[in-house]
């Protein structure tokens, strides 16, 4: 502030509590309103159709249709404390944690190769705490690598010693962001490590690494998928899934079933829906992993194109204002974190919705905000704090 | 570098961010695309496959009409029975696909294991019967005669019998009222087949999976009427199979009762005569071949002359119909199919050909007329004459001196027709004919001859009448064969005709004419061709399409549909001919060719008109024809094999119309006893609830079966055992009926 010799003394008026909250530089008049509603309308939705998803599976819910209405309600309750927290903190403070975070996550993922971890569906990615809850540790792993990697590829830019990191930097950042991936690679939860994978391209993309890096990298996912694909390190189940992508008339009551019900339910809607819980391919139970993965075709169902529309159109906002805050952030720190993160919200939602529409294989992802599940809800609220509050230190003018 | 705190980023970098937009965006906007690909553009399919997915049907059969006799009484119904039945989908659940289940289910049922098994295989083309040609989907009937006991140990001891149930159903019942059989016109059913339901779907009626159709007989020709519609039950199912709610029901709709013309009484004792009268002509010796008739097979249609309508078919070989119910075993189905069989399911009446003998002699004598030769001219009858080479002799070298064309026919004489046949030939121009008139040819055509009756019976054929255009017609598609045959050095008689044929196959020789005047040679009718024609002469000269349905009622007896008889041609006879002719026939009774059979024939009082014929048939003994009527019904009877006309059939004929109008051994008639003495003309009476108001006591212990199936005989054991309890779990979303 004495740049040019003058001591400019700041007015500053004295405010009440709500007064500070209204003022015009408040945190929630900075907020990015748009974001927060679009994701809060989505969680309400996502509400309404894990409810009718899962009010006839007695099977699941032990006889309480609201069982999985109510825990998705408090999930997404835990997941904006955590959001208000990370806002509360500051994403310039919470740069300070990383390395502590970093070594908290690997240990987690570690411990889910332990004995302590737990199959889902194929995926040895869980740990189970008791008391009917688990804890998936990818999904966490997604921020520690956005949060890391831009802590390590913005530290020299931001210093304004470099106007982009160099080769070494990214070098360093891409093999921190290796070992979590190589471990959750073993469990094996390839779907997160696609998400992973395009979060890191996210990444490299906003920080402004050589282009080689970037192209460099798409080449060595083309050459990973490849030889994944040959040296057959694929379990039976995950080839088999991307056989019954490659053509869904392929035994539509073994591998094909879920994606050839999951046309027929998402089909069936038209454009306004058989009406919420009038679906019969959902109250038939005729999909699959409903609640969670399969989410998507209970919108399309019974709330029609009208419906599933709206979920995508609301996934776009969120994205767009993601957009919008990297290119508004005031640091490159803040610019990476929020490019990461809509990297990682489009992929999954397009993979997520890809999967349940036919054009992309099935991969366990869940819809973000709308799927039933704890540590994907708590990951995704986390995300929307970092970016409200990357948002928040943006300048006024911005 | 400035200190604005946007400095931190890059032209590059803020390139890159909109890249990165542009990239999201583009997927978002293709999950767009293709949610409204599927949803609006192919929203209609997935619509249908979410519904065939989630709604399961259960049918339940459309009990079957009744077919009854003209007096109400069912020769076709209906009866309650234990059905075993073995999912083969279960079966095959199991680890030896069901081995184990079925040999015990064959200790229980008393059957060979072997057969069990045998019976719920599919049917394809190296599969010999018994195999199951419906669908896979649908429990296979092992039995249908299962007691009630049997059923009881099968249900009680579910867990040793999965995939098997044992139901009350009802099922066919042939019940041969007075021992009228009527197998052939009856005919069977079969489970439905794939291909059946595949094109069934285009017309209104499609078939479930579950349906029987009928296969031959009425059975068939009635099906769609007979059959009703199933009910189907539509449950809404989960992903396990699990009912969840109804989705609308379509109640069973019985099927109509069809009411025949056909008298079960007069059809027994034609089928006992026609038996009778092969048994006989077996003990008959044929001078001709040395040793006695085979009388291999034999029909008799007897035919109430005022409308077509059929009385009484009886054609043997025979069967029992209801060895088809529940499904045929293999010996029944080789005897009944095999080639030693002698083909018992062929209706011969209206599927037996041969020549037709000198019952044609009636269609000549109309052809002569129409040609200009007056009835009571005189016309040579020789014992022989020479045309063209070839010697033709009068049947038994007989010589009558000059004659009328009346006495040629009582005779028979067929000297007379050779010479009136040749004379035509002459007068068409010989070998090399100019504009033919074809009197004989064109008469046999107006007659009915060379076309179906258009009986309501399936698989009628149309005989031959070989005329010029067949002539032309078979040279065609012979003369390679005749040619290359004839080449050869063979001088056989059979070499020798073909290398005739060679050259002139084609053209009407003098032989084919004589011949053919006499009902010899190349012609071939059907013994309902020959009734139609005998009737025509009867009533007047209208030539009726035969009928055996007389009326379609409805189950509950309130919609009745009768099936009028229907004219379709008119004998090219005048009054005078007509008149004329009839005495003939009425003379071959009284002095003519049959009157050895019927003496003591009280023709005073019911007159009775006939012509025998005896047909000649390369390498096979003669085959007998009868053909006789009153002024109300028609009897035509032909045994294969069987002898001369008036020899084989004259006494079964005669018996036959005795019992009809009660004559008895004296000559004197007791109408009590007749049987029928006039055509039945009314149809029968249905009470209330669609069974039959019968006012004749003697076939009261018949259950009347036109609506439901009569009540199961275990009561409550059986209703206990009922289908359509809401609480089973269906067969899984496989199952699509």
């Amino acid at each position: 502030m004495t740049a040019n010799g003058y001591t400019i003394r700041r007015f500053t008026p004295e405010r009440s509590t709500l007064g500070k909250l209204l003022a015009r530089d408040s945190i929630l008049r900075r907020m990015d309103w748009v974001l927060l509603g679009s994701a809060l309308a989505l969680s309400a939705i996502g509400t309404l159709l894990v409810y009718s998803a899962t009010r006839g599976r007695t099977n699941l819910t032990h006889g309480d249709q609201y069982y999985f209405l109510l825990r998705h309600l408090m999930n997404t309750g835990i997941g904006l404390g955590l959001a208000a927290g990370v806002v509360a903190l500051g994403h310039r403070r919470l740069r300070g944690v990383v390395p502590v975070l970093y070594v908290i996550s690997v240990l987690l993922i570690l411990s889910v190769l332990s004995p302590l971890g737990t199959t889902i569906n194929g995926a040895h990615s869980w740990i189970v705490i008791g008391g009917g809850f688990s804890l998936q540790p990818s999904e966490f792993v997604k921020i520690t690598i956005i949060l890391t990697m831009a802590m390590l590829l913005s530290a020299r830019v931001d210093a304004g010693d470099r106007v982009h990191p160099d080769h070494r930097t990214v070098l360093q950042a891409l093999i921190w962001a290796a070992l979590p991936i190589a471990i959750i690679m073993l469990m094996p939860d390839l779907g997160s490590v696609m998400v992973m994978a395009v979060i890191i391209l996210g990444v490299l993309l906003a920080s402004g690494a050589s282009n080689r890096w970037v192209l460099g990298l798409i080449s060595a996912g083309a050459v990973g998928a490849a030889l994944i694909w040959q040296l057959g390190v694929l379990d039976k189940y995950q080839v088999d899934r991307f056989a019954a992508f490659a053509n869904p008339a392929l035994d539509p009551a073994g591998v094909g079933y879920n994606t050839h019900q999951a046309l027929i339910a998402i089909g069936s809607g038209g454009l306004f829906g058989k009406g919420l819980f009038h679906g019969s391919q959902t109250t038939g139970q005729f999909v699959p992993e409903q609640q969670t993965d399969f989410v998507f075709t209970v919108a399309g169902e019974e709330l029609g194109f009208a419906g599933a529309a709206a979920i995508i159109v609301l996934l776009g906002l969120i994205v767009w204002r993601a957009c919008a805050i990297a290119r508004s952030a005031t640091d490159l720190y803040g610019t990476i974190v929020a490019a990461g993160i809509v990297a990682w919200f489009a992929f999954q939602a397009f993979e997520n919705i890809g999967m349940t529409l036919g054009i992309m294989p099935v991969a366990g992802l869940p819809l973000p905000f709308v799927s039933y599940g704890g540590s994907s809800m708590f990951a995704i609220w986390i995300a929307i704090g970092l970016l409200q509050a990357v948002r928040i230190q943006r300048p006024m003018s911005a | 570098m400035s200190n604005i705190p946007e400095t931190g980023r890059t032209s590059r970098v803020t390139i890159r961010l909109v890249i990165l937009q542009i990239l999201v965006f583009s997927l978002l906007l293709t999950l767009g695309g293709r949610l409204w690909y599927l949803q609006i553009r192919n929203g209609d399919e997935y619509t249908e496959k979410a519904a065939s997915n989630h709604i399961q049907q259960v049918v339940t059969p459309a009990v079957r009409g009744a077919i009854l006799d003209a007096r109400g009484v069912p020769i076709a119904d209906n009866e309650t029975r234990l059905v075993v039945s073995a999912s083969r989908t279960e079966l095959l659940k199991q680890k030896d696909d069901g081995k184990a289940v079925l040999t015990r289910l064959a200790a229980v049922l008393a059957m060979p294991p072997a057969d069990v098994i045998a019976k719920v295989r599919l049917c394809d083309a190296k599969t010999p019967q018994p195999c199951w040609n419906g669908s896979p989907y649908q429990p296979i009937p092992i039995t249908d005669k299962a007691t009630t006991q049997q059923a009881l140990q099968i249900m009680e001891r579910r867990e040793d019998f999965p995939g098997v149930t044992a139901e009350p159903t009802a099922v066919r019942r042939y019940p041969a009222p007075s021992k009228a059989n009527a197998a052939q016109v009856l005919g069977y059913l079969s489970p439905v087949t794939d291909d059946e339901i595949a094109s069934s779907q285009k017309n209104g009626t499609p078939l479930l999976r579950s349906d029987q159709v009928g296969r031959s007989g009425l059975e068939r020709q009635y099906d769609a009427a007979l059959r009703g519609t199933a009910g189907v039950t539509r449950y809404e199912v989960d992903n396990l199979g699990r009912v969840i709610g109804r989705a609308g029901d379509t109640p069973a709709e019985p099927g109509a009762n069809l009411v025949t013309s056909i008298d079960s009484r007069v059809q027994a004792v034609a089928e006992k005569e026609l038996n009778d009268a092969m048994v006989e002509a077996r003990k008959t010796f044929d001078t001709v071949t040395g040793t006695n008739y085979k009388a291999d097979s034999g029909a008799v249609t007897v035919m109430d002359v005022h409308t077509g309508q059929v009385i009484a078919m009886a054609s043997a070989p025979t069967y029992d119909p209801n060895a088809w119910v529940g499904g045929i075993s293999p010996a029944d189905y080789k005897q009944l199919t095999g080639k030693d069989s002698n083909y018992p399911l062929l209706n011969r009446a209206i599927q037996g050909l041969s020549a037709p003998g000198s019952t044609f002699k009636v269609i000549s004598t109309s052809a002569a007329v129409n040609a200009g030769y007056p009835l009571d001219g005189a016309y040579p009858c020789t014992s022989s004459m020479t045309i063209g080479g070839r010697v033709f002799k009068n049947f038994e070298g007989e010589s009558f001196g000059a004659i009328n064309l009346g006495k040629a026919l009582e005779i028979s004489c067929d000297t007379v027709f050779y010479g009136l046949s040749y004379n035509q030939w002459l007068a068409d121009g010989g070998t090399k004919p100019k504009n033919p008139k074809d009197f004989f040819y064109k008469t046999a055509h107006q007659f009915g001859l060379g076309a179906k009756t258009g009986i309501d019976l399936p698989g009628e054929v149309k005989g031959r009448v070989p005329d010029r255009q067949w002539k032309q017609a078979y040279f065609e598609a012979n003369v390679d064969y005749w040619c290359r045959e004839g080449k050869t050095n063979k001088q056989d008689y059979a070499t020798q005709i073909a290398r005739e044929n060679c050259v002139d196959g084609n053209v009407m020789r003098a032989g084919d004419s004589v011949n053919f005047a006499i009902g010899q040679g190349d012609t071939l009718v059907t013994p309902v061709q020959m009734a139609r024609i005998y009737s025509a002469l009867a009533n007047g000269g209208t030539l009726y399409q035969p009928t055996i349905g007389k009326a379609i009622v409805s189950a509950d007896g309130k919609t009745i549909k009768p099936i009028a008889p229907k004219a379709t041609g008119k004998l090219p006879d005048s009054a005078e001919t007509l008149k004329y002719i009839n005495q003939a026939t009425a003379g071959v009774i009284t002095s003519g060719t049959a009157a050895w059979r019927f003496s003591g024939w009280p023709q005073d009082k019911i007159q009775l008109h006939a012509k025998t014929g005896t047909a000649e048939v390369d390498g096979k003994q003669t085959t007998s024809w009868l053909t006789t009527y009153t002024k109300d019904y028609a009897i035509v009877m032909t045994i294969s094999q069987g002898g001369t006309g008036s020899g084989g059939s004259g006494p079964a004929i005669r018996k036959i119309y005795e019992a009809m109008y009660g004559i008895q051994a004296n000559g004197s008639i007791d109408s009590k006893k007749a049987l029928l003495p006039t055509p039945e003309t009314k149809l029968p009476k249905f009470a209330d609830d669609g069974s039959v108001v019968r006012a004749v006591s003697a076939v009261t212990t018949l259950a009347p079966s036109s609506g439901a199936p009569s009540a199961p005989a275990g009561g409550p054991v059986l209703a206990a055992l009922a289908p359509g309890r809401d609480d089973k779990l269906l067969l899984g979303r496989r199952y699509v009926s």
